[in-house]
């Protein structure tokens, strides 16, 4: 039996103790003996959250079936287990062997969301690891970046070996191959990385400078070696059909955030809502082939023993085997009593008719993003859903008996007036009106509706449209959600109207990671050396410290947030190409001002660039 | 058809609680195709009742679930089936086809007896698991021969006063030094095995903090007595059993 790296006291008086004991089924447990490359596999938030994520799953999976390879999972431990682990110098270790992470090979992190940088540090310094990339000694583990975040890597480019730029499935066995060659030929730690800068798709970020200009923008970049490409691009899965797809999940013993099997349908979007950076980095749009699906889903059942099963992408509306691969899982699913979950389905008459039948109407509730209150607005943001478009939704919805609805908007998108924000209160009074037209007093179910309106603070991110635009300052986000709930309690149906919004605090913060360059890496790590952990959990973020970080670094938050970008200033992510081109998304953010929206891939190619991979829809087409 | 499974649940799983132990069952009986039977309704759930919730920490080699199923082959395969996708530290000892009138695991429960022994590495004279008590046998002797053996509780809404000595039904030393007991495991009289060594630690005057012991539950029982009779414990597995039906 394992031996578990912390005790059984420790183990005891820490919350969940089942976060930190592996052995979950469908882990995988390999003799080391056997194998050439140890690798820890990072989500950097604590392992409910980490559990729920697709993408390490897909990697696990992977780099596990290769005989020579044994990838583990880390994540960040909690703070009760944080504190002991600093008290008694607990080395960070991986579930499944329960070994050190810094005896390993490589550390994957995989970077979701701008608010754990953070927590990368705390993974790097309880696993015994030097925080900058270049103190790391020949034994210290090759620290990878990797997910949406390493897109624009420069806050965070000091703390990591090197960066992995888009889809994981295709490039690492050509790195784990040339580790092993270098590490044979009695190579270096930056022999090794020097032939990974050759390999696609990897950015090594030491072999760069950032220079900048007086004004504090970026100037431009310098090599310091001439054999180092001058741009990344971002690497993607040419067949999706072919490539691997993990069919036994490791199941964990708690309830996670996402507790089923996850059925990825497909990667990518036709949409092009300009606020979105999936959207743009995902591009072009590639299905999975429904059969494959099919055996996909029964298999993971079957393995996992789970009893509900979601589908996965950035608009399920849009996949084409959509009907086909539902009538299989509606059969097969109520067969075996597993429950069928469908996120990010626009609403109509067909996703209603499957939704009666895989959902208890009563209790679920339907969901509308609209992400703005005036067509206006919706027009500037590239959002195709139209007032009629909603209101004929709900009225359908309501008639089959639903009676929740839920409502997503965003506050502070560009050129948004008083007169956008007033339409959020108006929309969602029009939406519990349409209740009462379409449902009779006597087949009221309570005789009410309940609308849930909800407001999120508008981040521009890189290669989006909107990654020229103003952020609002924190002031501007409160004013807005201010009037937001005016407008509400204005409205004749406000009872019936529930509203949320978001803080704005870490909004801001998440503006400047977003859009920072390298500087920001100061501040980063002297936040974390100030205790701050967890900024993604509003109880442990820390407000005021991460303000005295900027003014002890120098660093001014507006200009990285509110400061309007002049059309031709050199971005911090500007050498990484992510398949759109530049001039793509300045003609969309001008198109943006102009109020214009653009068709989507289905309808007429708009030439984002992404159709040189000669993959998916740009291949079909 | 009710099934009665007995398993093991030690090492790492230990620290697996009660609820989650559900939910991996759950999931376990599917990847097993077990053709369990499920509830109505619109979100049907599996049929499936456990016998006594077993606290985080402690081990055991005699828990016990019950399921009702539509169709099987035998008991031994499905005991090979649920073994197949069990993980390290959970073992199916037993599967029984239970009559159709037997009282449902949890509502049976009587009794279970535990074991006590000290940890590896906690303490040099007995590396073995037994405690570094002196005449252990005569300690624990003259603890037991009290008439009393009271207890004071600390409960959410306050303290309660208890007597051990009326749900003590064993108390003795094994073999290798560590302690067993057989103790009051019904709803309305649970005993904890560590109220009576926290207990029994106190009257010897000796102090060994909890986390130096590892408690682990080796068997459940239920009372076949009549009303009247002296305790009758029979495990829970053994209900079922032509010999116990005629008796």
């Amino acid at each position: 039996m394992r031996k578990l790296a912390l005790r059984d006291e420790i183990l005891m008086q820490v919350e969940k103790p089942a976060r930190y004991i592996g052995n979950e089924v469908n882990s995988v447990v390999k003799d080391k003996a056997h194998v050439e490359i140890r690798f820890a596999m990072c989500f950097p938030d604590v392992y409910e959250i980490g559990m729920s994520h697709l993408g390490i799953q897909i990697l696990y999976s992977m780099f596990n079936a290769w005989a020579d390879v044994w990838c583990e999972r880390v994540y960040s431990p909690w703070v009760d287990l944080d504190r002991i682990m600093r008290q008694e110098k607990i080395p960070l270790f991986g579930l499944e062997s329960q070994e050190p992470v810094k005896d390993m090979d490589f550390l994957g992190i995989t970077i979701q969301y701008e608010m754990c940088y953070t927590n990368i540090l705390q993974i790097l310094d309880l696993a015994q690891i030097p925080l900058s990339a270049k103190e790391r000694g020949e034994d210290a583990p090759i620290v990878i970046g990797g997910g949406p975040c390493a897109y624009n890597p420069e806050p965070i480019a000091e703390f990591f070996d090197l960066f992995y730029i888009g889809e994981g499935e295709t490039q690492y066995r050509r790195l784990f191959d040339w580790y092993l060659e270098n590490r044979r030929a009695g190579g270096t730690r930056l022999d090794f990385l020097h032939g990974a800068a050759g390999i696609p798709g990897i950015y090594v970020p030491r072999f760069y400078e950032e220079l900048y200009r007086a004004d504090g923008t970026v100037q431009g970049r310098r090599k310091l070696y001439d054999d180092v490409p001058d741009r990344i691009t971002k690497e993607l899965v040419k067949d999706m059909t072919a490539v691997h797809y993990p069919q036994k999940p490791v199941v964990p013993f708690i309830k996670v955030t996402q507790d089923r099997v996850v059925l990825e349908i497909q990667r990518g979007c036709i949409r092009g809502c300009r606020f979105c950076q999936a959207g743009q980095l995902y591009r072009p749009v590639r299905e999975r082939d429904a059969d494959k699906l099919k055996e996909y889903a029964k298999a993971a059942l079957q393995n996992t023993g789970h009893e509900e099963i979601s589908l996965s992408s950035l608009s399920s509306s849009d996949y084409t085997q959509l009907n086909e691969l539902l009538d299989f899982l509606i059969e097969d699913c109520d067969r075996k009593h597993v429950n069928i979950s469908l996120p990010s389905l626009r609403i109509d008459a067909f996703s209603l008719d499957v939704m009666s039948k895989v959902q208890d109407v009563k209790k679920s509730s339907l969901t509308f993003a609209p992400e703005a209150g005036s067509q206006r607005l919706r027009d500037v943001i590239n959002k195709g859903l139209t007032e009629e478009v909603i209101l004929k939704g709900a009225a359908l919805a309501f008639a089959g008996g639903w009676t929740r609805v839920k409502l997503y908007f965003m506050l502070g998108l560009p050129t948004e007036t008083e007169e956008d924000i007033r339409g959020i209160g108006e929309l969602s009074n029009k939406i519990a009106a349409a209740f009462f037209d379409t449902v009779p007093k006597d087949k009221r179910v309570n005789g009410k509706v309940q609308i849930v309106t909800s407001t999120s603070f508008f981040i521009p991110k890189p290669f989006t449209p909107f990654q020229w635009a103003p952020m609002c300052t924190k002031e501007e986000f409160i004013d807005k959600a201010y009037l937001t709930k005016k407008g509400i309690m204005e409205q004749l149906n406000q009872k019936s109207i529930k509203y949320n919004w978001h803080e704005a605090d870490a909004s801001v913060l998440e503006g400047v990671f977003a859009r920072g360059d390298r500087r920001v890496a100061e501040v980063i790590r002297k936040a974390y050396e100030r205790g701050c952990l967890f900024d993604s959990w509003s109880e442990y973020f820390h407000n005021d410290v991460w303000l005295e970080c900027f003014a002890d670094c120098g660093l001014d938050i507006g200009f990285y947030t509110t400061r309007e970008r002049a059309d031709d200033e050199i971005f911090p992510w500007d050498f990484i190409d992510c398949g759109v081109t530049r001039e793509f998304l300045l003609r969309e953010w001008n198109r943006a001002k102009a109020q214009t929206v653009s068709p989507n891939c289905k309808e007429q190619c708009q030439g984002c660039g992404a159709g040189r991979f000669g993959v998916g829809i740009c291949k079909e087409r | 058809m009710k099934i009665r499974i007995k398993f093991a649940k030690y090492g790492a799983m230990k620290f697996i609680g009660h609820l989650d132990m559900m939910r991996y069952f759950q999931k376990a009986i599917r990847r097993a195709d077990i053709d369990i039977r499920y509830s109505e309704g619109f979100n049907p759930h599996q049929i499936m009742s456990f016998a006594a919730p077993l606290g985080v920490g402690i081990e055991s080699y005699g828990e016990y679930m019950d399921i009702e199923v539509l169709s099987m082959t035998s008991a031994e395969d499905m005991k090979r089936a649920l073994n197949d996708v069990m993980v390290e530290g959970v073992e199916i000892l037993s599967v029984n086809v239970m009559p159709d009138d037997v009282k449902n695991a949890m509502a049976s429960v009587a009794a279970a007896s535990y074991r006590i022994a000290m940890k590896e590495g906690y303490s040099e004279k007995t590396p073995s698991g037994g405690f570094p008590i002196d005449d252990l046998a005569g300690k624990l002797q003259t603890f037991y021969a009290q008439e009393h053996i009271p207890y004071t509780k600390e409960t959410k809404k306050g303290v309660a006063e208890l007597d051990l000595k009326e749900g003590l039904y064993e108390l003795a030393p094994e073999p290798d030094g560590a302690i067993r007991m057989l103790v009051n495991a019904s709803s309305s009289g649970n005993i904890k095995p560590a109220m009576v060594f926290e207990s029994f630690c106190k009257s010897a005057g000796i102090d060994i903090p909890q986390t130096a012991y590892q408690v682990t539950r080796l068997e459940t029982y239920t009372d076949m007595a009549k009303d009247g009779e002296a305790h009758k414990f029979v495990p829970l597995s053994d209900v079922g059993n032509d010999d116990n039906r005629k008796r």
